[in-house]
């Protein structure tokens, strides 16, 4: 019954789409009142009905019913409650039932905030997002149905993939998935613009802190998958450069393009194209993504296993919607440039080599991850692109970014007399440079260029956002306060450093080594020593383990024992390693179990990993930055009160 | 200089630069594309000598081998028509199995034995590497094409 | 104003590639049988309910069949099952069903539990004849005609659409090859 529930409201669910997207359309055409208010009411009924529908499933997963066959196939009866939950977006079917829910979600929050927009404007976004959600949710009812019967009922699930049954992979995909969703608000506004054929100041500002949210979340959610990665897939690795994470980085990407460009055209009516052009392609980064991974079109160690035929479907909906937006933009785009000028040394020369860097990034991204189907496609011979392109080709265009990010974000728009930048930066960059060739050498025993290079940029972009913040401090009361948009810049750009300089150092002086180790033996790895205590076996709620305890010392003093295991599955039979690892501020630690060599020996995976926290600590302050910059005040004021208010302020970012 | 000079100069090294870093880029990308190749392949000699490649096959049953106590291992890869002697000194994934399908990065020594510095196996147990299973498919056929060659000639 | 139009151009491009990826010929997945047109493998294996006793192609030599490859870890075999059985009921061609890579007990259950569509099961424990057919995953179902040759292969659940576009036609002309 719950089941047939679920099934119907997403059915009534398309019903409402078509509506929210058909009558507001016409009637912004036609200026209906009537029609346009439609939009609203039905963006909430869609709400309503997905969310029931999405409860219907999360029910029939904690209530283990196995005639459902996405129950079955995913879940079991043994399986903690939790992951019974997360379950529901851990395949397929049931995450693009989250995507959906997401997007109405995001839908119905433009919804409640958009009293200021004029009526066309926020009808005409409302009904963008109404398309959009009409897609998803036909391709769900067509393809991928999470209600599909199992008849006669399993007596007992198929388990969920025990990768899966893990705190940070059952928060991630929500996460990204916000992240990923909350671009189609960016997207809708533009799309609402070229309608109208109107794009101005205002309009840029309604857009940037939508934009800015959407961001933030979808940082934290790489992160949380990055750092998912690193501690359970056994391998100490962070980030692989698989089609699967390469499709979750674009979007990220050109949204922080998007950003940037968006600032500028708030600040000073220019790069409008630019900034259309931008808020298209991130959402439709994330489309793509969506298609790589799910088509099968792609070979992936994580890609969810769907057939052609989605891919199919999935592919025609791209076309419709990313070339609608494209011809849209090839017709309007042209109209919008405006005259205003800036000279070489400005903030504004800056933000364009920010998003020419960034699209460059992601054009090489895309190009290796495309590469092996292209080559296929064009001689048959099959070719995979291995990580150290992805990292040379992704270096190539950062390095020159993080070292101007430093600059730009002193500079002053339309004109900056050159001298004063220098006098402002000299000391920070001075520092910067011995700071980033003698830390490595006194902590970590060496360098190179590469080392020197990245650390350098890190440090200088670290200190160069703190320096606005600290003189504003220093000045204390009574002076102009910054606002939230250039605090939140400064520490979002604080955590670009931190995230740069924790790479810089892990890819630098990680220590990597697979031993063979009997109980009571010990193995030197980058100065600390690790014992194997024992060995023991033990059982969780779904899973046998074989439980190693090794101890870790440094200089004979103990550190701390870690417990990797080496875990199977009761239901799928299938064998999983959980590492061991021993987490500190400046370093990890890691150790996973391999293999039984004979002669009580086993293989050992010992790793050193400095400064590796740095890396998702970066991102999280990023986040941060974003959401500062978001809630800045300005985005809720009214148009009049904003103008005075911004003359006050003398508007830096 | 005159600001003209200093515009030509400033257009002369960008795209001195971005000349330099398009041939870093493609230089990575021919350094770090690797291709497939299937066993048959290897063993007729039609795979890149110099460089890392793929390759991939069922695990041979029965032919694991390790010294007792040592890291290194030995296995046999096979597509059902020929057969590879793999080495790989690391650890090997969870899914790793006799009879499993694996696709394994590396390249051939002098002694014609494959040395690996990477071994994967896909996520899902159930299911092989599709190039492994092409690989399969079409080694089977070109051995069913030449028995069936080989009957007709007699 | 031509630099405007270049994205809509590149992305039609792109599109037009991913067309052709997912052109059903090169599903990485839907493999062609080495086998599709040949003289099916032999195989030889002991009977699934009656250990002591074998089975192998020569149970069907001579007339079309269907050989089902299952298990009882296998979701999609649990979700072709009821079709499976409704077609041991409709349908005049036999069924042979081929245990892949399971265990004894749990399969027996299995047949028990849910009811037997297959005239006879073999039991491919440690799955020689499931790589000597070229199989990959479960469920896989081939269809073979009566000289032994493989007519179709199907990958996944057996639907009913496969069923009636696919199996039905094959089956037709190979019956009506027949004088």
């Amino acid at each position: 019954m719950i089941p047939e529930v679920g099934h119907f409201a997403l059915i009534l669910a398309l019903a409402l789409s078509i509506c929210q997207c058909a009558l507001p359309l016409l009637g912004a055409h036609r200026n209906d009142q009537a029609m346009m208010g439609v939009a609203r009411p039905a963006a909430v009924g869609q709400f309503v009905f997905i969310a029931i529908s999405f409860g219907c499933l999360t029910w029939s997963f904690l209530q283990s019913d196995f005639s459902v066959l996405y129950v079955a196939s995913h879940s079991q009866l043994s399986l903690p409650t939790a992951y019974k939950i997360s379950a529901v977006w851990g395949a397929h079917e049931g995450s693009l039932l989250l995507w959906v829910l997401l997007l109405a979600g995001w839908t119905v929050l433009v919804c409640r905030y958009s009293s200021e927009l004029p009526e066309k404007f926020s009808a005409r976004v409302i009904a963008v997002m109404g398309g959009l959600s009409f897609g998803f949710l036909l391709f769900t009812l067509l393809t991928s149905n999470p209600f599909e019967r199992l008849l006669p009922a399993a007596a007992d699930g198929a388990d969920l993939n025990p990768l899966l049954q893990d705190p940070g992979l059952a928060i991630h995909p929500p996460i990204l998935y916000i992240g990923y969703v909350g671009f189609s608000v960016a997207f809708a506004f533009a799309i609402a613009a070229m309608i109208s054929g109107d794009l101005d100041q205002k309009w840029a500002r309604w857009t940037r802190p939508w934009t800015t949210s959407a961001w933030l979340f979808l940082t934290v959610g790489i992160a949380l998958g990055s750092w998912w990665a690193y501690y359970e897939l056994g391998w100490g690795g962070w980030w692989f450069w698989d089609p699967v994470e390469n499709a979750s980085f674009m979007p990220w990407l050109i949204g922080t393009a998007l950003i940037h460009s968006l600032a500028v055209t708030e600040k000073r009516g220019l790069f409008k194209s630019w900034t259309l052009l931008l808020a298209i392609s991130a959402f439709s980064l994330s489309l793509l993504g969506t298609f790589l991974v799910r088509s099968g079109i792609l070979i992936s160690v994580h890609s969810f296993a769907v057939d052609p035929e989605r891919g199919l479907f999935i592919l025609a909906f791209l076309g419709i919607v990313i070339g609608g937006a494209l011809v849209l933009y090839a017709w309007r785009a042209p109209s919008m440039d405006s005259e205003a000028g800036f000279r070489p040394v400005s903030r504004e020369t800056f933000l364009v080599l920010n998003n020419v860097l960034l699209v460059i990034a992601t054009a090489l991204i895309l190009g290796g991850t495309l590469a092996p189907l292209f080559v296929e496609l064009l001689d048959g011979s099959k070719i995979s692109v291995g990580p150290p392109y992805f990292e040379i080709a992704f270096a190539i265009p950062m390095v020159p970014l993080v070292l101007l990010m430093a600059i730009g974000m002193h500079t002053a728009w339309r004109n900056q007399a050159p001298k004063a930048l220098v006098n402002k930066l000299r000391l920070p960059a001075m520092v910067a440079v011995v700071v980033g060739i003698l830390i490595p050498l006194i902590f970590y025993g060496g360098t190179s260029v590469m080392l020197a290079v990245g650390a350098i940029a890190a440090i200088w972009v670290m200190l160069a956002s703190v320096i606005d913040p600290i003189r504003s401090w220093k000045r204390g009361a009574g002076s102009v306060a910054l606002t939230r948009g250039a605090i939140g810049m400064s520490v979002a750009h604080f955590g670009v450093g931190f995230f740069v300089l924790g790479v810089t150092v892990v890819s630098a002086f990680t220590v990597e080594a697979d031993r063979n180790l009997r109980i009571g033996d010990r193995e030197n790895v980058a100065g600390y020593e690790f014992e194997l205590r024992g060995l023991k076996n033990t059982t969780g709620p779904n899973y046998q383990a074989l439980e190693g305890e090794v101890d870790i010392y440094k200089d004979g003093d103990f550190i701390g024992q870690v417990r990797p295991q080496k875990r199977t599955y009761l239901v799928q039979k299938s064998p999983m390693t959980e590492a061991g690892i021993d987490a500190g501020w400046n370093r990890d630690l890691f150790v996973a179990l391999g293999d039984p060599l004979g002669n009580d020996a086993w293989s050992v995976r010992l790793q050193y990993k400095p400064l590796i926290r740095f890396i998702w600590l970066g991102a999280f302050i990023m986040a941060l930055g974003g959401l500062i910059a978001a809630s800045d005040r300005r985005y809720r004021l009214t148009a009049t009160q904003k103008e005075s208010v911004r003359i006050q302020q003398g508007e830096p970012a | 200089m005159k600001p003209r000079q200093q515009r030509m100069l400033a257009v002369g090294l960008t795209v001195a630069g971005i000349a330099i870093a398009a041939m870093l880029t493609l230089q990575a990308f021919k350094d770090n594309m690797m291709f497939f190749v299937e066993i048959s392949e290897v063993e007729k000699g039609n795979y890149p000598a110099d460089r890392n490649f793929r390759v991939g096959g069922l695990v041979v049953e029965g032919s694991v081998q390790r010294a007792p106590g040592e890291l290194m291992v030995a296995f046999d890869l096979t597509d059902l028509t020929s057969k590879l002697t793999v080495n790989y000194a690391g650890i090997l994934p969870d899914l790793f199995r006799e009879g499993q399908g694996i696709v394994a990065h590396g390249r051939l020594n002098d002694s014609g034995t494959f040395v690996a510095d990477e071994v994967l196996a896909k996520h899902d147990e159930n299911y092989m590497p599709p190039e492994v299973a092409d690989s399969l498919a079409k080694a089977a056929a070109a051995q069913e094409a030449i028995s069936k060659s080989e009957t007709a000639k007699q | 104003m031509l630099k405007f139009v270049v994205p809509l151009i590149a992305f039609g491009l792109l599109v037009g590639v991913f067309i052709k990826g997912l052109d059903p010929e090169r599903d990485l997945k839907k493999l062609p049988s080495p086998f599709l047109g040949k003289e099916a493998p032999h195989f030889d294996l002991p009977r699934l309910k009656v250990p002591n006793e074998r089975i192998s192609n020569q149970a069907y030599d001579g007339e079309v069949a269907i050989v089902n490859f299952w298990a009882t870890w296998c979701v999609g075999c649990r979700q072709e099952h009821g079709f499976l059985m409704e077609l041991s009921r409709t349908s005049d061609v036999p069924i042979y069903g081929i245990d892949w890579r399971d265990q004894r007990e749990p399969a027996l259950q299995w047949l028990s539990q849910l009811g037997d569509p297959y005239v006879a099961s073999g039991f491919d424990a440690d799955s020689v004849t499931g790589i000597n057919w070229g199989v990959y995953g479960a469920p896989e179902t081939f269809l073979i005609g009566k000289d032994g040759r493989v007519l179709l292969k199907h990958l996944g659940p057996l639907s009913r659409d496969a069923w009636e576009n696919d199996f039905l036609p094959a089956i037709a002309a190979a019956e009506g090859n027949q004088p």
